[in-house]
C-alpha cells in the first residue's frame, strides 16, 4: 500500500471531512482509477444511438469511449483508441459509421471493436494476429443498459448494476414513466458548462436545499421585482417562475422538501415547487392536454401513481444526475483535480404536446445554460470552493449538519429529517470511501 | 449660517421597470433612411453601453417585445426546441439587467472589464424602416485575473420609429458556442 492508501480514512471523519480530497492530485488519480475506472459510469442513453452504425463519443472519467450500436443491433461501449500506435480513432461527438478507421495508418474496426483490417500487414513479425481479442479498440469490460439508460464499468467484477443502483432505478423509471407513449428521447441539444474545482463539489450542490435563498438572492430579487404585464412568449415566464421558487423562505427549505439517501452514494431531493404553473401544473392547459394523454395511454391509476412521484435532483453516484420533472440529465467529467465539465441534457417524453417540450427547454436554458441567470452564481460557488480550498485555511470542513437528527429509511437508505441536513454529502463520501480503499478501510462512516 | 451637508445620495435600487424613454433619443433623432452609416453608428454606440455597464440603457434600445439570443449551436434552428446559452423575451431580460445592477450578484464580484470591437458592417435586408444587420463581433471580458476572449458574428434586426432605432431581435452566433464554458454573465 502506498503512503495515501494508509491515510484515506483519516480524511474522512464524523461530520467532517479533510479538504485535501478535494485539493490533492495524487487522491485525484487514485479517484480515477477506483472510482471512475471502476464503478458503474452512466455512459449515454439509447436514443442516442438508435440504429446500427449510431455511435456517440464521450468520457468515462477522462478515458475516451465509443457509445456505439453494432450491426446486430447491440449496444456497445469501446475505448476510443487505436490498438496500433495510441490514437483516438473517433473524432467527432456523433454520428454514423460502418466502421471505425484511424486517421493515422489506416486500421479499421468493426463496429464492435475488433480489426477488420490492417493495410502493410505483411510487414509485421510472426504472430502478429488481427484475431487476437487484445488488439481491437477493446470493448469496456462490463456494459449494461437499464430501460435506455447505458452504464458501463472498466472493472470485470463488482456489484450488477441494478444492485449499485438499488432503490435508485425508481428514479430512472420516473424519467421514463412520464412518457404517455413510455419512452423517451435526448432531444435539443447540449449545454457544457466548465469549472476550476473539483467534481465532486457539483454533486454536492445538486441537493443542497440551503443555498439557493442565499446563492441565487440577485435572480430571487430580480425576478421578484418583474412585472408580469411585460411581452413573454413563455419562455421567460418559465424562467422567472423558477427564479422565484428559490426565493421561498428557510423555513420551507427546511420542512417541506426532503431529503433521501441510499446505499453506494446516491441521492434524491424531494420537490420544492408548490407552484401550479412550473411542476403540478394542474390548472396549466398545457398540462390538462398532458395529463389527459398519460391517462389515456396508462390509465387513471397509474397516470396518479406517476405524477405523485415528486422528486427534484436524483444523483446517482458518481456521476450522473437526473431531473424527472423537467426531463433533465447532467453528466459529470473530471478532466483534472480542479477541474470539472458538465454535460447537460434533456429529454423529449413520446406523446407529451410540443409545448411540453419547449417548456423543458425553457427550463434546461434557466438552470442548466451556461448562461443562466442561476447556474452562473453556482459555478462561481465552485471556483471559489477550489480558490479557498487551496489556502492554508481551516483542514476540515463542516459537514454535519442534520447529523445527528438524519433517520433511517427503507430500501438501506436514510434520510434528512430536516431537508436541508448534509446527510447526502455524507453518505456519498462513506460511498468514497468504499471504493477508494476497495472496501479495506475501517468504516468511519460519515454518514453514521 | 452653517453650511449644511448634502445627504449622500442613496445606492440606487435596480429599477422596477425599464426606463423606456431612451437617452440616446437626442442623438439619433434623425429623419434619415436606415442605412448603412447610421447603423454602424447605431452598433457602435450599443457596444459602447454595454462595456460602460450602462445596461439598464442597453435595454432600453430593445422594442417591447424584443428578444436576445445566444445560441447553444451553429446553424440552430430557433430557440424553442433546442437550449441557448442564453435566450430571453422581452420579460427575461428585462429580470437579466435587473440583476446585473444587483449587488449580490456573486458571479460579478468582482465585476468583468469588458472591451468589444464591432466590425464588418453590412445590411443584409430592409428597407427603410426596418433591417437586418450583419456584423462582426470580439470581446475580451477581463474578470479576476483571467481574460477570455470571444468571436461571432452578431445579427440585429432594427426597426425605426419615430425617427429612434430600436432592437427587435439580437442573435450572437458565437464561434465556440458549443465548447465547455464557465459562465456568461455580460451580455455580448
Amino acid at each position: 500500500m502506498s503512503n495515501i492508501d494508509a491515510e484515506l480514512d483519516r480524511l474522512i471523519a464524523p461530520g467532517r471531512v479533510h479538504r485535501r480530497i478535494y485539493t490533492d492530485p495524487a487522491i485525484f488519480e487514485l479517484e480515477m482509477d477506483r472510482i471512475f475506472g471502476a464503478a458503474w459510469i452512466y455512459v449515454g442513453h439509447e436514443s442516442q444511438i438508435k440504429k446500427p452504425g449510431d455511435y456517440f463519443a464521450t468520457r468515462m472519467g477522462r478515458k475516451p469511449v465509443v457509445l456505439v450500436r453494432d450491426e446486430q443491433g447491440a449496444v456497445r461501449v469501446i475505448h476510443n483508441q487505436c490498438a496500433h500506435r495510441g490514437a483516438m480513432v473517433v473524432a467527432t461527438d456523433q454520428g454514423k459509421a460502418a466502421e471505425f478507421i484511424c486517421c493515422y495508418h489506416g486500421w479499421t474496426y468493426h463496429l464492435d471493436g475488433r480489426i477488420k483490417a490492417v493495410p502493410l500487414n505483411h510487414g509485421y513479425p510472426q504472430g502478429f494476429d488481427t484475431k487476437n481479442p487484445k488488439m481491437a479498440m477493446l470493448p469496456v469490460p462490463r456494459v449494461k443498459s437499464y430501460r435506455g439508460f447505458v452504464f458501463a464499468s472498466d472493472a470485470s467484477d463488482g456489484p450488477g448494476l441494478e444492485e449499485w443502483l438499488g432503490h435508485m432505478t425508481t428514479s430512472l423509471d420516473d424519467m421514463i414513466d412520464r412518457a404517455p407513449e413510455g419512452e423517451i428521447e435526448i432531444a435539443g441539444g447540449v449545454f457544457k458548462h466548465a469549472y476550476d474545482g473539483n467534481w465532486k463539489v457539483y454533486f454536492e450542490n445538486l441537493c443542497d436545499a440551503a443555498h439557493p435563498l442565499f446563492t441565487h438572492r440577485s435572480s430571487i430579487d430580480a425576478a421578484q421585482q418583474q412585472s408580469d404585464d411585460v411581452h413573454s412568449d413563455g419562455a421567460g415566464e418559465i424562467a422567472i417562475r423558477q427564479m422565484r421558487q428559490n426565493g421561498a423562505p428557510y423555513s420551507f427549505w427546511e420542512s417541506q422538501v426532503g431529503i433521501w439517501t441510499y446505499p453506494n452514494g446516491h441521492s434524491y431531493l424531494g420537490d420544492y415547487h408548490d407552484d401550479a404553473k412550473l411542476v403540478a401544473a394542474l390548472k396549466d392547459p398545457v398540462f390538462r392536454e398532458y395529463i389527459a394523454a398519460l391517462e389515456r395511454k396508462k390509465g387513471k391509476a397509474e397516470a396518479k401513481r406517476v405524477l405523485e412521484v415528486r422528486r427534484w435532483n436524483s444523483n446517482i453516484y458518481p456521476n450522473v444526475s437526473l431531473m424527472s420533472q423537467f426531463q433533465q440529465l447532467r453528466v459529470v467529467h473530471p478532466i483534472a483535480v480542479n477541474r470539472t465539465v458538465v454535460h447537460s441534457y434533456s429529454f423529449r417524453l413520446k406523446g407529451a404536446p410540443d409545448q411540453m417540450f419547449r417548456n423543458t427547454i425553457s427550463f434546461a436554458n434557466i438552470v442548466n445554460g451556461t448562461g443562466s441567470l442561476v447556474l452562473t452564481d453556482d459555478l462561481e460557488i465552485y471556483n471559489r470552493l477550489e480558490m479557498g480550498m487551496s489556502s492554508e485555511g481551516s483542514e476540515w470542513l463542516q459537514i454535519g449538519r442534520g447529523y445527528q437528527s438524519d433517520v433511517g429509511d427503507a430500501h438501506g437508505g436514510r434520510r434528512g429529517k430536516n431537508s436541508t441536513s448534509e446527510v447526502y454529502i455524507r453518505n456519498m463520501l462513506d460511498a468514497w470511501l468504499g471504493l477508494m480503499t476497495k472496501g479495506h478501510a475501517a468504516p468511519v462512516r460519515a454518514a453514521s | 449660517m452653517a453650511k449644511r451637508r448634502r445627504p449622500k445620495p442613496k445606492p440606487r435600487a435596480p429599477s422596477r421597470r425599464p426606463v423606456l424613454v431612451a437617452r440616446h433619443r437626442a442623438a439619433l433623432r434623425v429623419s434619415e433612411t436606415l442605412d448603412l452609416n447610421r447603423c454602424e453608428r447605431f452598433l457602435q454606440h450599443e457596444a459602447r453601453l454595454l462595456d460602460d455597464g450602462k445596461f439598464d440603457d442597453w435595454l432600453a434600445l430593445f422594442t417591447p417585445d424584443g428578444s436576445y439570443w445566444v445560441p447553444s449551436e451553429p446553424d440552430q434552428d430557433n430557440p424553442h426546441d433546442t437550449v441557448s446559452l442564453i435566450y430571453d423575451d422581452r420579460r427575461l431580460l428585462e429580470t437579466r439587467v435587473r440583476r446585473l445592477a444587483s449587488p449580490r450578484i456573486y458571479s460579478q464580484e468582482p465585476r468583468s472589464r469588458t472591451s468589444r470591437i464591432v466590425s464588418n458592417v453590412s445590411i443584409e435586408d430592409g428597407d427603410n424602416n426596418a433591417c437586418t444587420v450583419r456584423s462582426k463581433l470580439l470581446m475580451v471580458e477581463y474578470r479576476r485575473g483571467g481574460q477570455r476572449l470571444f468571436a461571432g458574428t452578431a445579427f440585429h434586426r432594427l426597426v425605426q420609429a419615430d425617427g429612434l432605432i430600436l432592437i427587435a431581435s439580437k442573435r450572437v452566433n458565437l464561434l465556440n458556442c458549443d465548447a465547455p464554458l464557465d459562465g456568461i454573465v455580460v451580455p455580448f
